[in-house]
């Protein structure tokens, strides 16, 4: 019997629930064109970040106006042409392209930095054709002053005003840094989000003890990574309303298999997908199909949350008693 | 002219926008290079080319860049004898390198207008100014000359100038005054399409193109012609010439039928009786006919005849323009010919009056306006005061006082014309605060959205950072021809607090003006801040004081140190110009159009400062006495020689207007040295050095481009009368200088605060990673204390140059810089190499410096950066034109190799009487260290000694020309523009020549100086003008071709990669004995990016390829060895990450990705295939470095 690969996020339809994660393969059109042909069940375009296009705007304007009226035989240093391509414009130029080129549903991702442009690119986005929005809340909270409790309130107001300005539907991708991500994710869901994305990948900055400079790094994940959003999404799974995005560690078959046992209603893959072919979707999907067939699931809306915390046989695994026996594992082979 | 036909089609320009708006219509093919102040024409007409702006037949004209005037001179040649409507814009020398083609394009009668904004030629100095010795040295030419006086003149005349030329076949120069027309921005009614294409018919142009050179219908023109034919030949147009005056009037009725604005080839004003008539040419026209307006407003009888057409000149014409009642007559010339019987046009009308049988009880001529030199109403009224003098001067200047020649005339400047009804303005502002854009917008907001009239005029001093500029701007009612400076302002802003100390700017202010201040202190302190002459002038004059912090506002708005915005909104909110709530509304609406399309961001964050501008304004209230507790203090130190004193002091004080001819140097020779008396104290913050952290390197004095940190060893003897705080420690990185104590000073007058040296500085503090040896730090706290350690500092003996091997950084750094305090741009990239040549051969050191960025903080007045050291000896320093400079070089290597042949004969002649022994050392000396060199300067003191009184022929010789013989350092100085484009036939020549000369090419990549013009030094794939879509090919490899020759020294250097390497370079290029040339990566704020980062980027260009370090070096060669070294390592950074710093390169990105990402290929590709040559190169033989 043929598994049944297709499936449903956030009311799209999805043809498998393998999606590509927010990423430079949709910087461009023939990028996402390629994670199409190779299976994937949705595409999450790479983030607009309203902090890099408002820096990038203020720039730019800067550079212009340097030094411009100070001299007389150099009133200026650049063909000011005007037109310039700063801002949201290209970006939301190219999700419509790219949502006009591909047969699959395709998520805007935006990562805003002001009150209003959290709403009005939320707007913009979905104008531009995107069937749903991931709102990509990352945020590293440096000020002593600002209490968890804070932050999670201004997390929940954010999601209302935009989920209540756009039709599309909302997921919010999180950071593992909660100290209680079910209660968050539940006054998300009530907030308005039909999703929630488990998680964002940091951008961790090293040092160089040499230059004495900190040098900004993006990683790539390993599966190894999966388990910090596989324990999470299994522990939500059934207990908040949120569908449920995993991200990150997912990639080879079994990844993506473990990943929907733990509750997630699509996996999305962007590191394996960077590092060895957008074809890699298939191969997982094919490969995952090829598993279930062996096991003889059906589906993967059969095979989703049968191993979520409250659906293994000893949930306390996936809590504290499982840091105690990780350990007493660690002494066993150091003895 | 006729009156205005409604304000709602009216457009605020200046003259080169409105000029280049017709010229781009009615041309085809349009060939530029770039100079002052004609510039923005050609930037004009290539931005709109590239933004596919068609002319009046539906198609783009295609605009290109030239290697020079006189390229551009060939191209527009060749374009007009091949059938297109062609043109060009230039001024100045540009004009005078057109000359030859201006001969052959007007002897074969082809149709062209010049546009030239006419300007100074480089005489006794340089002048980038406006007056008409430039388009009266082309009267000869054959060339019809049109002027006009206004910006609306300009505009029209652009058109008339077309049309006539199409009907009359002579070519034409268009001009109107560089600056006062071409820089002022006034109201003008725009023409439209249809009459310009009714100006410039079809079959005119049709007739053009059949005249063009053709395979299809040849024809041969350009012959070659002899003694028989040759004279007749340049007779046979005469019937031409004589026919261009009434085609010019006919265009001039045609365009008044159009447009209904006419002109008259030589048009009178003022009485119909008058007596006494001036006749004029250019803005001036305008003062003149205030004055006269006023003057017979008087009961007097007087007129001037505004000359448009100078050439050909129509006698007839213009006799019949004066009226019948007129007795005398005076001619202005805006120019001099020394030596001759008269300026051009006065011959004209003497030649012209004596032609048509008119006479004249008088007829005198004077000069006036040279170099923009003020000419107002006053001194047109002295003028026609001197018509009416008893003993009248027949020949005299106006404008300047002139007590060797007594030729000048006194005139009253309390005369003045202005409109009681029009609304005057000055602001004072700095550079770089915006001050002069957000006056040219608030010129737009009134002339474009009210029914009031506007002019706006700018001063600029000469310097690149921290310069003063003053807006002049009139409001009113009424048309504003009013072609001169502001001296009775109704309103006087000063955006730089530091001004007020250096400028007297309220004696401008007229009696209950508005006085606007953005200062630091409150309302409540600001009083007591103030010199003494302010508050007299406040209270005398019943001022009403305005204060806001500009600077805190636009910090707070993000706006950082542009307080343009700011100010823009408190002229608004208290000058009663415009109702303030509509007055807010349209800064804002002027916002939205200059900054919308740089993102939604910038246009908020303009709107906010605005908002925040009006809360932060008060009014302050005053004493009725002065309670001032200084005065404003002398422009120089009383300390200062006299000369600096009395002529430069005034100068600084911007009151060299007022200097009388015998002040000035006769033939333009000016003492050395003198910025050291400017003291300009606009840094915010300064470097601040830790000696706890620093490990003595001097990166940070090496990098200085204005050379104010300087670090000297001495010995702890001469260190006993140190002042406490003046810091220095053992030179413990000084091995070879035991018992020597090290001290790094700031000069805290002098910074600018760029930053380059913390950015340079490889030391950190352990315990806090971001602090470093030194660090920048708010000015005030150190000021005082810093100015007194560093007077002790230049105290201190500076180190012995025979101790010193400056083969390495830190040594270079302790030998004396002879480069000091330049008004070069904060962070100049090409200052730092200048300063370190004259730490190692400044004592020995002629100078020819390109025009440019180079020879304008070299050079430019008041106060010039070239000194010298204890002994007198320094950089002798000179600057001839831009194109010419390596041959000017080449010129001083000759004569020096001259001299010291003559002086080396001489030498043997008197070997008796000095000794075998020393004529020999002296013949054979080595002279390549500092130690040789030392030892010859004794060797010549002590035959000095030994000539000394000997008064024959020879001996005088000898003794003057003893000091040849110590080995003297030829340096041609100049940026890219000279050395790849207009200089490089010339440099070539040079370097071919085999000569010992030193070529330092300061590498920007652009034309710096006019702001940022595309030269052959380009790179592939930047934003610069005339390259506007990025320039589409490679940057010239002048080192390869250079290397080509196999005995040229060649070099690529880096100071940001590679100091070492840098250091290294200039000692070989020196030593070798015959010519080098050194490329040197400079960066420049026409790169666009933080320009503290200036070492970082020049790091990354080596890093990426773009930059490559190599030596080639002929002694090796010819030793056998591989010369050509390379000194990189491969390219190990992507070229995105170099040139993606920058706004050149992401400007292309902004506007055409797709062509960004095309041309990064093919540079990546060029850099790719460069390095594989270059690395074969060094593959060859065996290097030796």
């Amino acid at each position: 019997m043929m598994v049944q690969t297709n499936t449903t996020w956030m009311g799209l339809s999805l043809r498998n629930p393998l999606v590509a994660s927010a990423s430079p393969l949709t910087r461009k059109v023939e990028g996402a064109k390629r994670l199409a042909d190779a299976g994937v069940g949705a595409i999450v375009m790479y983030s607009l970040f309203e902090e890099q296009f408002l820096h990038e705007s203020k720039e730019f304007d800067h550079f212009l106006s340097r030094a411009t009226h100070a001299h007389p035989e150099a009133l200026d240093y650049f063909p000011d042409l005007g037109n310039y391509n700063l801002g949201p414009d290209e970006y939301l130029k190219h999700l419509e392209q790219v949502v006009k080129s591909v047969d699959v549903p395709v998520v805007g991702s935006l990562n805003g930095c002001t009150k209003g442009g959290w709403t009005e690119w939320a707007k913009r986005i979905e104008e531009a054709g995107a069937q749903a929005l991931e709102l990509n809340v990352y945020q590293v909270a440096s000020d002593p002053d600002i209490t968890s409790g804070t932050l999670e309130e201004k997390l929940g107001d954010l999601v209302v005003d935009v989920a209540s300005r756009v039709k599309i539907p909302v997921s919010v991708k999180l950071s593992p840094f909660f100290t209680s991500l079910p209660n968050l994710a539940w006054r998300i869901t009530l907030a308005g989000a039909k999703g929630v994305t488990l998680f964002n990948r940091f951008l961790q900055p090293d040092l160089d003890p040499d230059q004495l400079a900190v040098v900004p790094q993006a990683t790539l994940s390993s599966s190894d990574d999966l388990r910090l959003p596989l324990r999470w999404t299994a522990i939500l799974a059934g207990r908040v309303p949120a569908q449920i995005a995993l991200s990150g560690g997912v990639h080879n078959a079994k990844d993506f298999v473990k990943a929907v046992m733990a509750g997630a209603q699509v996996v999305q893959v962007a590191s394996e997908l960077l590092q060895n072919g957008p074809q890699r979707a298939r191969e997982i999907v094919d490969g995952a199909v090829a598993w279930m067939t062996e096991k003889e699931y059906d589906s993967f809306d059969q095979m989703r949350g049968s191993m979520s915390q409250a659906k293994v046989a000893e949930p306390w695994l996936f809590e504290r008693a499982h840091y105690m026996k990780a350990l007493s594992s660690l002494d066993d082979r150091f003895v | 002219m006729s009156s205005d036909s409604g304000s709602k089609q009216m457009l605020t320009v200046d003259a080169t926008e409105a000029v280049a708006m017709v010229a781009h219509k009615t041309n085809e093919v349009i060939a530029i290079y770039p100079i002052t102040p004609s510039t923005p024409m050609g930037e004009f007409s290539d931005q709109w080319s590239a933004q596919n702006k068609p002319n009046i037949w539906g198609t783009v004209p295609l605009v290109i860049e030239l290697q020079s005037e006189g390229g551009a001179a060939g191209a527009v040649h060749g374009s007009l004898q091949t059938g297109s409507l062609t043109t060009t814009f230039t001024a100045s020398q540009g004009l005078l390198l057109m000359i030859p083609n201006m001969y052959k394009i007007a002897g074969e009668l082809t149709s062209t207008v010049f546009h030239v904004s006419a300007r100074a030629l480089a005489a006794q100095g340089l002048s980038i100014y406006g007056d008409h010795q430039d388009v009266m040295a082309v009267r000869q030419t054959g060339w019809a000359m049109l002027c006009s006086n206004s910006v609306q003149e300009a505009h029209d005349f652009a058109l008339i100038s077309q049309a006539a030329t199409l009907e009359s076949r002579i070519p034409f120069v268009h001009f109107f005054d560089g600056f006062r027309t071409s820089h002022e921005v006034n109201k003008i009614l725009p023409l439209g399409e249809e009459e310009m294409r009714a100006m410039v018919p079809a079959e005119l142009v049709a007739g053009h193109r059949r005249r063009g050179l053709s395979s299809e219908h040849p024809f041969i023109r350009g012959t070659a012609q002899n003694p028989d034919v040759y004279f007749q030949g340049r007779e046979s147009s005469n019937a031409m010439y004589n026919a261009t005056p009434a085609i010019v009037q006919k265009a001039m009725d045609s365009f008044a039928s159009l447009t209904g604005r006419s002109y008259k080839l030589y048009e009178y004003f003022g009485a119909p009786d008058a007596e006494r008539v001036v006749v004029i040419m250019g803005s001036a026209v305008e003062t003149v006919q205030e004055t006269v307006k006023a003057l017979n407003a008087n009961g007097e009888k007087v007129g001037v005849l505004a000359v448009r057409l100078f050439r050909p000149f129509d006698a007839s014409s213009f006799v019949a323009a004066i009226p019948a009642t007129a007795t005398k007559v005076a001619v202005l010339d805006r120019t001099k010919e020394p030596g001759s019987s008269g300026e051009p046009l006065f011959m004209d009308v003497v030649v012209a009056a004596n032609e048509m049988g008119r006479k004249f009880d008088l007829v005198c001529g004077g000069r006036y306006g040279l170099s923009s030199k003020e000419f107002t109403p006053a001194m047109a009224k002295a003028v026609f005061d001197n018509l009416n003098a008893a003993s009248p001067k027949v020949e005299f200047t106006v404008g300047i006082h002139d007590d060797l020649t007594h030729l000048s005339l006194d005139f009253d400047s309390s005369f003045n014309t202005e409109d009681p009804k029009s609304v005057r303005c000055l602001f004072y502002g700095v550079g770089s605060d915006g001050t002069v854009g957000a006056n040219k917008n608030s010129i737009k907001i009134i002339g474009e959205e009210t029914d009031n009239h506007a002019q706006g005029y700018f001063f600029y001093d000469s310097k690149k950072s921290g310069g003063l500029t003053v807006s002049h701007l009139r409001f009113g009612p009424n048309p504003i021809r009013a072609p001169y400076l502001i001296e009775q302002a109704n309103f006087v802003a000063c955006h730089a607090e530091s001004f007020l100390e250096k400028v007297e700017m309220l004696k401008n202010a007229a009696p209950g003006a508005v006085f606007l201040l953005n200062t630091i202190w409150n309302k409540d302190q600001i009083w007591d801040k103030l010199p003494r002459e302010v508050q007299e002038q406040i209270i005398s004059k019943k001022l009403r004081f305005y204060v806001i912090d500009a600077y805190q506002v636009a910090k707070d708005t993000g706006m950082g140190n542009r307080t343009n915005t700011v100010m823009q909104t408190c002229f608004f909110a208290i000058s009663g110009v415009l109702e303030k709530a509509e007055a807010i509304a349209q800064i804002k609406k002027a916002i939205k159009k200059t900054y919308g399309k740089r993102g939604e961001a910038v246009v908020q964050q303009n709107f906010n400062a605005v908002d925040q501008s009006v809360e932060n304004l008060f009014e302050v209230s005053y004493p009725g006495q002065v309670t001032a507790d200084h005065s404003r203090p002398d422009a120089v130190p009383a300390s200062a020689p006299e000369f600096v004193r009395n002529v430069i002091g005034k100068m600084i004080a911007f009151d060299g207007d007022n200097l009388p001819v015998s002040a000035m140097p006769v033939d333009g020779t000016y003492p050395s040295g003198t910025t050291m008396y400017e003291k300009r104290n606009f840094a915010l913050e300064i470097p601040e050095w830790d000696p706890s952290i620093c490990i003595q390197c001097a990166k940070c004095s090496l990098v200085c481009p204005h050379a104010v940190i300087r670090v000297k060893l001495n010995k702890s003897e001469d260190l006993t009368a140190a002042p406490t705080e003046f810091k220095h420690v053992p030179a413990k990185f000084f091995k070879e200088f035991p018992g020597h104590d090290f001290s790094l000073q700031v000069s805290p007058e002098d910074c600018t605060g760029c930053g380059l040296c913390v950015e340079a500085c490889p030391a950190r503090d352990k315990t806090n990673s971001a602090r470093r040896a030194i660090n920048m730090t708010p000015v005030q706290p150190l000021l005082e204390k810093e100015k007194v350690n560093w007077d002790y500092f230049l105290g201190l003996p500076e180190m012995d140059r025979t101790l010193v091997n400056p083969s390495n950084v830190k040594n270079s750094q302790i030998l004396q810089p002879l480069f000091e305090f330049s008004g070069a741009c904060a962070g100049c990239g090409e200052t730092p190499y200048i300063k370190l040549v004259t730490q190692m051969f400044g004592d020995r050191m002629h100078v020819a410096n390109a025009t440019g960025c180079s020879s304008i903080y070299g050079g430019n007045l008041p106060t010039t950066p070239y000194a010298s050291n204890k002994d007198g000896r320094g950089p002798a320093w000179s600057n001839s034109l831009f194109e010419d400079n390596a041959e000017f070089g080449l010129g001083m290597r000759l004569a020096l190799d001259k001299q010291e042949e003559y002086a080396r004969e001489l030498v043997k002649k008197f070997s008796d009487v000095l000794g075998d022994d020393l004529v020999t050392a002296i013949l054979t000396a080595e002279q390549k260290t500092e130690k040789g060199l030392a030892a010859q300067r004794e060797r010549i003191a002590i035959l000095k000694g030994k000539l000394a009184g000997d008064a024959s022929p020879a001996g005088k010789d000898m003794l003057e020309l003893a000091d040849l013989l110590v080995r003297r350092s030829v340096w041609i100085v100049g940026g890219d523009g000279w050395a790849y484009d207009i200089g490089y036939g010339g440099l070539d020549h040079v370097l071919a020549s085999g000569r010992n000369v030193n070529v330092l090419v300061l590498d920007t990549e652009v034309y710096s100086n006019t702001g940022g013009q595309a030269s052959k030094s380009t790179p592939t794939g930047a934003v610069a003008k005339f390259a506007a879509n990025g320039k589409g090919f490679p940057k010239k490899d002048m080192g390869l071709i250079a290397m080509a020759y196999g005995y040229v020294y060649v070099a690529r250097i880096a100071m940001g990669a590679n100091d070492a390497h840098t250091v290294k370079v200039l000692q070989e290029a020196e030593a070798y004995d015959g010519p080098s040339l050194i490329l040197a990566y400079s960066h420049c704020i026409a790169h666009g990016f933080p320009i503290h980062k200036g070492l970082d980027q020049q790091k990354l260009a080596v890093q990426s390829g773009h930059w490559p370090l190599y030596r080639y070096n002929p002694e090796i060669a010819l030793a056998g060895g591989n010369g050509f070294q390379l000194d990189s390592k491969d390219p190990s950074v992507e070229l995105e990450k170099y040139v993606y710093n920058e706004t050149r390169y992401k400007m292309l990105q902004a506007q055409d990705k797709a062509r960004a990402e095309l041309l990064l290929g093919q540079a990546k590709q060029g850099i790719a295939a460069r390095w594989n040559h270059l690395q074969y190169l060094a593959s060859q033989g065996k290097a030796v470095g």
